[in-house]
């Protein structure tokens, strides 16, 4: 069925919420308003005020009871605005949901789930446009999910809610209107494994998120120039799925890495040194990384796709590594 | 610097009986935490205890009547200055000291150390050492308590250097909007580490801030053992009634330094006599002797037990072994990931 990435989210919460009554969505603006990009919209008037709450403006405290009730043997699914705002709820995740675990000997469980709207390209300037998932990708805890399809969107949210650590899923903010195929059921694939969305020969594009569908884009311009570029969707970036890439780095030899994080400290330079530890002797050329510029994301849409990973710079990036003495960074 | 003047206090609402039983139990844990700290903090200078060890001593009359006003329903979430929470609570001394020197006979199997110790079993979550980070999961802990149906309360035991945090301020206008039922105890010892309350906070008295968020809110001597069961008792009366938080401010006084790491710079030794003639095991001693609740000799039967009570823990972690190395990255995840 085609459906838009953020009905297949709907689909997904909806599904969740009537499956299972330790379930609740928590969150700014999930109520009333809909959810900031519309994901929820609904749902409130379906499962009431006790299953889909509003929350003040308290990015800590709401995340912090998501995983005082999820310790407490509930499923909470809590909604963050945008990945910038989740920085008021860092010390509770980073502190608190990555360690009782851990920190309890073992004793404690937080089944929790966190969703979140990141990436750019609404011109909505540097407090709302940035892609900080390979900060949370960092923590030994918890786990990082970021779906690129609307497939995707519509089945790894049942996966979390049956992991028994807390998940958190990066949305990409562009991706919500897309429509894509939903399958009526997960498929073959397990949450933490990364996907081949097109299989090449010549070099292998890794990418995840709002990003996938740029490296498609220049798979695509560089497919009519004879030159089949593979493209993997990571899907998972913690755990990163290690099999996956090195086999396409393995068979295609030549790796262009594309993050919209900035480069300094990335996924992608994270990424780029397991390839170049694993499988530097497969390797024809160095591994490349496309990133955004480093700077905070500008207003106007001229610099906004600039600082951005676009196709073009996805192409020229591959071109590079085809060259017989590559190394280039674009 | 730290007011010295008498606390203003909300007068019991009931007298506090003590038969003798009651003394003895209650007497009993004051001085099995006082004896228990003295211990770690002399494994702490013999090298048997190690990273951050905060001692309690000055504050056991909270411990007592804070945990002790609760039932094995009711959810803990406590501080980084917790043995003598755990104790109450029933966690074994033996695993509490074992837990102090990272054994893996430990409360949490030597994984936390003095300020995360865990006892899921008794509803004691932790052992936080992110001043407030506790207060969100105590909210946390009685939504689900209120989704379920679940009758019982969560007590969140926290300093007065908390009520500085924003996670303070979110969690009472959380708990208040939703109305769940959080005990939220503030042990004000007057210092957030080596800042007084007055150097950190526009109102010193803590018990105003309830207001703000719609919480009933009081303020007793947390010196005074009998006062604080009655304060307490009447505060868990509340939240179990109204269904609401409560806000108890507990005022009292740690005797030693904020961490073993603490020359204490911030405070005169002066200061700190003045508040030891107000030590919470004496002052309720004195009243057992007066009222002849308990006989001398019973009173110095109590101390030898707590003594050997302390001394058993010791041998118990002293027993413990260390948890191998190859188990070091156990309890990251509750499995394995597939690739990390």
């Amino acid at each position: 069925m085609r459906m838009t990435y953020r009905e297949a989210m709907r689909t997904a919460l909806r599904e969740a919420l009537a499956a299972d009554p330790r379930v609740f969505l928590m969150g700014e603006d999930v109520g009333r308003y809909g959810g900031a990009y519309a994901v929820s919209k609904g749902l409130l008037e379906q499962f009431g005020p006790d299953r889909v709450r509003d929350t003040p403006l308290s990015e800590s405290a709401f995340v912090g009871a998501g995983i005082g009730a999820a310790v407490a043997g509930m499923r909470p699914i809590v909604e963050v605005m945008t990945v910038n705002f989740s920085l008021l709820a860092l010390d509770q995740v980073v502190n608190t949901a990555a360690t009782l675990r851990h920190m309890s000997g073992g004793q404690l469980s937080v089944p929790l789930v966190v969703r979140m709207a990141t990436g750019a390209g609404r011109q909505v300037a540097a407090q709302h446009s940035h892609s900080l998932e390979g900060w949370y990708a960092h923590i030994p805890g918890i786990k990082v999910v970021a779906p690129a399809t609307a497939h995707d969107a519509r089945w790894m949210l049942p996966a979390a809610l049956r992991e028994p650590d807390p998940v958190f899923i990066f949305e990409h903010a562009m991706l919500y209107p897309e429509e894509g195929e939903v399958g009526d059921a997960p498929g073959p694939l397990p949450l933490f494994r990364a996907a081949i969305r097109r299989p090449g020969r010549d070099l292998t594009l890794i990418a995840h998120g709002g990003s996938v569908g740029k490296a498609l884009a220049a798979a695509e311009r560089l497919a009519r120039e004879g030159i089949e570029a593979e493209v993997v969707d990571l899907r998972s970036l913690r755990p990163l799925d290690d099999a996956t890439i090195l086999e396409s780095v393995r068979r295609c030899h030549r790796a262009v890495v594309i993050d919209e994080a900035w480069r300094t400290g990335s996924l992608a330079a994270e990424i780029s040194s397991r390839i170049g530890e694993a499988a530097f002797f497969d390797l024809d050329a160095p591994v490349a990384r496309v990133c955004s510029a480093e700077v905070p994301i500008p207003y106007p849409k001229h610099l906004e796709d600039a600082a951005l990973p676009q196709p073009d710079g996805i192409y020229a990036a591959a071109r590079g590594v085809l060259k017989p003495t590559a190394g280039v960074t674009v | 610097m730290a007011t010295l003047d008498a606390p203003a206090v909300s007068p019991p609402q009931a007298a506090v009986a003590i038969d003798p039983p009651t003394a003895r139990a209650w007497l009993g844990q004051m001085l099995l935490i006082r004896r228990f700290e003295e211990k770690a903090a002399e494994l702490y200078s013999a090298g048997k205890i190690r990273g951050f060890l905060h001692l309690s001593i000055g504050e056991e009359a909270v411990s007592v009547a804070a945990i002790g006003a609760l039932t094995e329903r009711d959810n803990v979430v406590s501080t980084y200055r917790e043995h003598g929470h755990a104790l109450v609570r029933g966690v074994p001394p033996g695993a509490v000291m074992a837990e102090l020197f990272g054994k893996a006979n430990g409360s949490s199997r030597g994984r936390g150390g003095s300020m995360h110790i865990f006892d899921a079993g008794r509803r004691f979550y932790g052992g936080n050492a992110i001043v407030a980070g506790g207060l969100p999961l105590a909210v946390g802990l009685a939504l689900a308590d209120r989704l379920r149906q679940r009758d019982a309360i969560t007590a969140c035991l926290f300093g007065d250097g908390a009520v500085a945090e924003g996670e303070f301020h979110e969690s009472l206008n959380l708990a208040s909007l939703w109305r769940l039922p959080v005990l939220f105890l503030c042990e004000n010892n007057y210092y957030a580490m080596g800042t007084a309350l007055g150097r950190h906070q526009a109102e010193t008295d803590i018990s105003l801030k309830g207001a703000a968020y719609r919480i009933p809110s009081a303020a007793v001597d947390g010196m005074d053992l009998l006062a604080t069961t009655a304060a307490v008792r009447q505060a868990v009366d509340q939240v179990r009634s109204d269904g609401g938080p409560v806000l108890l401010e507990c005022r009292t006084y740690r005797f030693r330094a904020h961490s073993m790491y603490d020359p204490e710079l911030y405070r005169s030794k002066e200061e700190i006599d003045q508040w030891k003639l107000r030590d919470p095991i004496t002052l309720f001693r004195a009243r057992i002797e007066r009222d002849g609740i308990l006989t001398g000799a019973e009173l110095e039967a109590l101390d030898r037990e707590a003594r050997e009570a302390t001394d058993r823990a010791v041998a118990f972690a002293e027993a413990g072994e260390w948890e191998p190395v190859a188990d070091l990255l156990k309890d990251v995840y509750a499995r394995e990931p597939p690739c990390a």
